[in-house]
């Protein structure tokens, strides 16, 4: 795995950009990915001035956007593109890739206790075509047209027909082309996550001793492989139909002054190819978030997350109900009424396990002894976050209420609180855990406390108020809410929304400055700042290839033994040996059938 | 300028703010501290701030739903629509509770275990009986949700048949507005295809089938007698749309190349709901909510529900197809010449009864 990367140490070229080692690729996607993010999330702001004081002039637009911009007011096509990109640009590239990319890479080897990533030229390739993607996305921004502007999910025959919208032109080409780049590069990670999870765990590490960020992940990455090669499908026969004349999505159309040779084909089948992802990717997005969450509670509550084998059990059903439940997103698309009905079955049903979750979120909290650092200040954000977005959910999940909510702003609040902020904050709070681990530096913690109030504060300010506009009526992908009277007096909750979305996107100055500071100047980080069990902290701070310069150390317990009665300190490293007459509580709880 | 000044400012505030943690930095060394690790002060004031931000945080939600409680959609004017809120009521008096005692166990077990270092955490790692019990209570009371939306739904979702005597309606969509076609007095749809859309035939009705020739249709309002169950039919031109009609809650997506269905019985007319919302301008609205480009957020039509009388002499006024198009002449002469005799005294009584 490292052979050929020992000799090239002091190569600039092979250490920092051509690295197959697991923690500077995790670096690479950190940074790549917090990139784009900062560009989606720029983009929700200029798209929010449109819709918080809809056709006023914002001279400063014009400097920095071109034609996008008329007279200081962004136009509707270019509204859309803006909301298109966003969309894309968050799901995939920030809470996918960052997300995933991060910290899959970044701990599945330190935690399980490997020197590597099963294939090391594998995962420096996932990230070579996740930077290749990206790259391909932003350039679609400059092409003629502008880019896909047909909403994230891109619904033919809206994107299929240059006609429809100018984004359907170049722009949709590099989309699609963009988003094979990134399916490849999934695969390949998930691939490699998987296969060292299974293959390359040490000695003593038996699957129910693995932390439950690890868990997560290799869940994730189950749901990745089975789920992006359908989007691949569908991009495809997309692209068919847009470049050779096939017309799997189009049928009996009329645009642009004639009717097109197209017959039979139908866009509900996309929306089912399309969904089939859709779905399983917001758990894609989420279970790596609660993984990280599950740790870093645990780590600052100093107790043992609770239900260990019930969360494991609850990652399991959520994962595998993630594929029966994509019809959610179609019932009022023409689909048979009686599908509808078992779509509303299944998707109430993950509320079970999400519940599940929760509630050992807060039985884990409960007579603990709370640390309150920056990462767990996010924590307890995202338990927040994923109560008031997933209780929404059971809303639209159910058929009949969705019929009158369905794509409103109700939809936008609840998915950006359960699955955007939900994700934002396990990332960002294991950006807070494990900065220590990427960098070797440790963050500034107050302004890590800034941040993550400022954050809190402003992102409920955003999205809570959403749905009312969405109880209201009002639909999603507008670019003005002015056309109806109906509308008029949301005038001042669109305007507190956008100057919200402002502050929250300005207090992430606070964590760039934090991260790029402390990167170059923050203090040098000590061996296990947190006092945690697991095995990453046992790796010298300064990354070596191969992880341990020694030996690598052997299990013997799980990963939550925090205030054990009769230990001293409040934490016992799975390094430590059992000693006789204690319990190996990985062998404790929820009896596995078989074992 | 303005944009040069700005970006000086946005640089000014970042190098004030390194110089800000810089300066906390060294007084946190000062006392024999460092940066990053939580203080038994930081674990004192975080722990405060948590029953703050959820006191902060309920009161937000009531300041909102003081400010728009009142823009949320009125009453529904559609007789199912009363049974999906309904339903939205039951859900909400599910939900809010869970909402609230879980966020004040949240933050509350978060103030009260705040870190002492002469405390140790209570070492609970499992409980089986706790966690079947809360399997076992969101599962009851989900399946009670899923049997009560289901039963909703079926029944909402029900086509209307001809016992119902419905009144048929298609919606035609395209970029960007509406169309509403109604059958006429034959009550069949003419045959349509995008074929034949041409100039002024829009909907690309088939002159050649008779049933088209009285379909009339009509843009920015059509109209609906009040308390007669209407059969909606969506298509749509070119890309999907979504005909969208809150105050009946109603939706159904308009897909190029098949036709969907959607119907309900509206049981307020506009005139009511004025009164009922105190509002003198209030109407009904279709608004199309499905991307579908850049006109999207301005595509719409009003809708009018009234008395069946005055909807009966609303119809009446309107020109069927044949009409409009000028066709009677060509219908004559252009009809296939195995049925022209039968096609021309069908014209004929149709322009008659215009």
């Amino acid at each position: 795995m490292s052979a050929t990367a020992h000799h090239q140490d002091n190569d600039f070229l092979f250490k920092y950009i051509f690295s197959t080692d697991h923690k500077m690729i995790a670096k690479q996607f950190f940074l790549t990915g917090s990139l784009m993010g900062l560009v989606g999330m720029l983009m929700s702001t200029i798209f929010r001035l449109q819709l918080g004081y809809p056709g006023e002039s914002f001279p400063i637009l014009d400097t920095f956007m071109g034609d996008w911009v008329q007279d200081g007011v962004l136009t509707p096509d270019k509204y859309l593109a803006l909301v298109t990109i966003h969309g894309t640009i968050m799901v995939f590239f920030l809470l996918t890739a960052g997300l995933s990319g991060t910290f899959s890479n970044l701990l599945i080897p330190l935690q399980l206790g490997a020197r590597d990533m099963a294939s090391g030229f594998m995962n420096m390739l996932s990230y070579w075509f996740f930077f290749l993607s990206s790259c391909v996305m932003i350039a679609s921004l400059f092409v003629e047209g502008g880019p896909a502007s047909g909403g994230w999910t891109i619904y033919p025959p809206l994107s299929a027909l240059p006609e429809a919208v100018p984004g359907s032109g170049m722009g949709m080409t590099l989309w699609i082309v963009s988003m094979a780049l990134f399916i490849v590069s999934s695969l390949l990670g998930s691939l490699n996550y998987i296969v060292t999870v299974f293959n390359l765990r040490t000695k003593g590490m038996t699957m129910t001793r693995m932390p439950l960020t690890i868990w997560a992940f290799l869940i994730t990455a189950v749901l990745g492989v089975l789920s992006f090669p359908v989007l691949f499908s569908a991009v495809l026969l997309l692209f068919f139909d847009r470049s050779f004349g096939t017309s799997f999505y189009l049928s009996d159309i009329y645009i642009g002054g004639q009717a097109l040779e197209v017959e039979g084909g139908s866009p509900v089948l996309y929306e089912h190819l399309f969904w089939f992802l859709g779905h399983p990717e917001v758990y894609i997005i989420l279970l790596p978030a609660l993984g990280i969450t599950s740790e870093v509670v645990a780590t600052n509550s100093r107790k043992p997350i609770f239900g260990y084998r019930a969360m494991i059990g609850s990652i399991l059903a959520i994962a595998f109900i993630s594929f029966l439940v994509w019809g959610h997103h179609m019932f009022v698309t023409g689909m048979n009424p009686f599908l509808g009905a078992v779509f509303t079955f299944t998707t109430l049903l993950v509320a079970i396990p999400s519940a599940v979750k929760v509630f050992n979120y807060l039985t884990t909290l409960w007579k603990g002894n709370i640390r309150f650092t920056p990462a767990m200040l996010f924590a307890i954000g995202l338990v927040s976050t994923f109560i008031t977005g997933g209780l929404t959910g059971i809303i639209l999940g159910d058929s009949a209420l969705d019929i009158n909510v369905h794509d409103t702003y109700f939809v936008v609040g609840h998915f950006h609180i359960v699955m955007g902020l939900s994700g934002t904050f396990g990332m960002i709070s294991g950006i807070y855990h494990w900065f220590p681990k990427m960098f070797g530096k440790m963050l500034n913690k107050n302004l890590g406390y800034l941040h993550f109030w400022a954050t809190m504060i402003a992102s409920y300010g955003v999205f809570f108020p959403m749905h009312f506009l969405g109880l209201a009526g009002v639909p999603r992908r507008y670019y003005a809410n002015t056309e109806f009277p109906m509308f008029d007096n949301l005038y001042d909750l669109n305007e507190l929304v956008t100057i919200f979305a402002i502050i929250g996107a300005s207090a992430q100055l606070f964590f760039i400055y934090n991260v790029f500071y402390s990167i170059f100047y923050g203090p040098k980080a000590p061996q296990n700042p947190w006092e945690s069990n697991t095995l990453e902290w046992t790796t010298p701070v300064e990354h070596i290839h191969g992880n341990w310069p020694g030996e690598i150390p052997e299990v013997h317990r799980w990963a939550y033994d925090y205030s054990k009665p009769g230990a001293e300190k409040d934490f016992i490293p799975q390094t430590v040996p059992l000693s006789p007459d204690e319990i190996d509580e990985s062998k404790e709880g929820i009896p596995i059938p078989g074992e | 300028m303005t944009e040069l000044l700005i970006l000086l400012a946005v640089l000014v505030g970042l190098i004030a703010l390194g110089k800000l943690i810089r300066v906390m930095e060294l007084a946190s060394k000062l006392k024999g501290e460092n940066s990053w690790e939580a203080t038994d002060k930081d674990h004192k004031y975080q722990a405060r701030l948590m029953p703050i931000f959820l006191l902060a945080y309920f009161a937000f939600i009531i300041w909102q739903i003081v400010e728009w409680g009142d823009e949320v959609l009125p009453v529904s004017a559609s007789e199912h629509g009363v049974v999906i809120d309904n339903l939205m009521e039951t859900t909400w008096i599910i939900i809010i509770p869970v909402f609230i005692v879980t966020h004040i166990l949240l933050f509350y077990f978060a103030w009260k275990y705040a870190y002492n270092k002469n405390r140790k955490a209570t070492f609970f790692a499992h409980n089986n009986k706790l966690e079947l019990l809360w399997t076992a209570i969101p599962a009851l009371v989900l399946l009670i949700l899923i049997l009560y939306g289901l039963s909703i739904w079926n029944n909402v979702m029900e086509p209307l048949t001809a016992e119902d005597e419905p009144l048929e309606i298609e919606l035609y969509a395209r970029q960007f507005d509406w169309t509403a076609r109604y059958p006429g007095e034959d009550k069949q749809f003419g045959e349509a295809s995008v074929r034949l859309i041409e100039g002024i035939n829009m909907l690309g009705l088939d002159s050649a089938d008779q049933n088209a020739w009285d379909d009339k249709y009509v843009k920015a309002e059509f109209v609906l007698p009040v308390d007669q169950p209407v059969q909606f039919y969506f298509r749509a031109q070119d890309v999907i749309h979504s005909a969208y009609m809150p105050h009946f809650r109603a939706q159904m997506n308009c897909v190029p190349g098949m036709t969907t269905r959607f119907n309900f019985k509206p049981t307020k007319t506009t005139e009511q709901m004025r009164e009922i919302t105190g509002n003198p301008e209030f109407e009904y609205y279709l608004m199309c909510n499905k991307i579908c480009g850049a006109a999207h957020y301005n595509m719409k039509m009003v809708i009018k529900v009234v008395a069946e009388t005055e909807y009966n002499n609303w119809i009446a006024e309107q020109k069927p197809f044949l009409a409009v198009e000028g066709l009677e002449e060509k219908a004559s002469s252009d009809a296939p010449a195995t049925d022209s005799t039968q096609t021309k005294i069908e014209g004929e009584e149709l322009s008659a009864q215009l």
